[in-house]
């Protein structure tokens, strides 16, 4: 169990949304990094409002992933060749004022090699169709992670609405 | 208009910062970019709803007879 959980930065979006939340200039002085969202978009579900993007570094390219997922009637996997974070926000025909809680973890952030990360997802809804997804990401890149940039999946005028929030944790000696 | 949040993780000040004109063409060509992609996912399963339908008729079978061969 990590010995240290240190909250690095952490963010509030404010009134009018915003088209992406970005962590810059990441300390690489941690081991490994912690991204705790709690997000709502402005699409529907129809519209992929359930999932934002995130890229490292600026980049949203060489991502890939398998996903682990289940609705209110039913539980499936797939795999993707996008920087999706399925299930990471709640679309705009959930449940009013509620939000997804997700979890990513970003073991060896500053390491030279490719880096593997983890997404633990859940959206809110009160009703039948709630989702949640745990999701295996590769990044092959060796650059060390310095950004992180959500965004939400569609892009275009697309927000994350207001009083979504991401902590950024740093973690020692994991 | 369109912003962003910065987090500066170094000095942990955030600022709100409006969208680039290229900032912005890149995110409308992020988003024609998912609706051909949505379109063509919705015209694949109409196309595949359409197939099954025809082989249905083609075998004289209905769809509940047709899953409970497969089960």
């Amino acid at each position: 169990m990590a010995n240290t959980y240190t909250l690095i930065s952490s963010v509030t979006v404010g009134s009018g949304g915003t088209t992406s939340i970005a962590f810059s200039s990441i300390p690489a002085t941690y081991t490994d990094l912690v991204l705790v969202l709690s997000l709502r978009q402005d699409q529907t579900a129809a519209n992929d409002g359930q999932i934002p993007a995130i890229q490292f570094n600026g980049s949203s390219s060489n991502f890939s992933s398998r996903t682990l997922r289940g609705t209110g009637s039913a539980a499936s996997s797939f795999s993707a060749i996008t920087n999706i974070l399925t299930y990471g926000s709640d679309p705009s025909d959930f449940t009013s004022n509620t939000f997804a809680n997700t979890q990513v973890y970003i073991p060896n952030y500053t390491s030279s090699n490719n880096k593997s990360f983890s997404l633990d997802g859940v959206t809110e809804n009160n009703a039948t169709n709630a989702q949640a997804a745990l999701q295996a990401n590769l990044w092959s890149q060796t650059a060390a992670i310095t950004s992180i940039t959500l965004t939400p999946f569609i892009g275009g005028a697309a927000v994350f609405v207001q009083y979504s929030t991401a902590y950024l944790y740093g973690i020692s000696n994991a | 208009m369109a912003t962003k949040l910065i987090v500066d993780c170094s000095t942990g000040e955030t600022t709100e910062v409006e969208l680039t004109a290229e900032e912005v063409a890149e995110r409308e060509a992020m988003a024609e970019e998912y609706a051909t992609q949505k379109a063509a996912e919705e015209a694949q399963k109409a196309a595949d709803a359409t197939a099954k339908s025809a082989l249905l008729k083609k075998l004289g079978i209905t769809q509940e007879e047709a899953r409970l061969l497969l089960s």
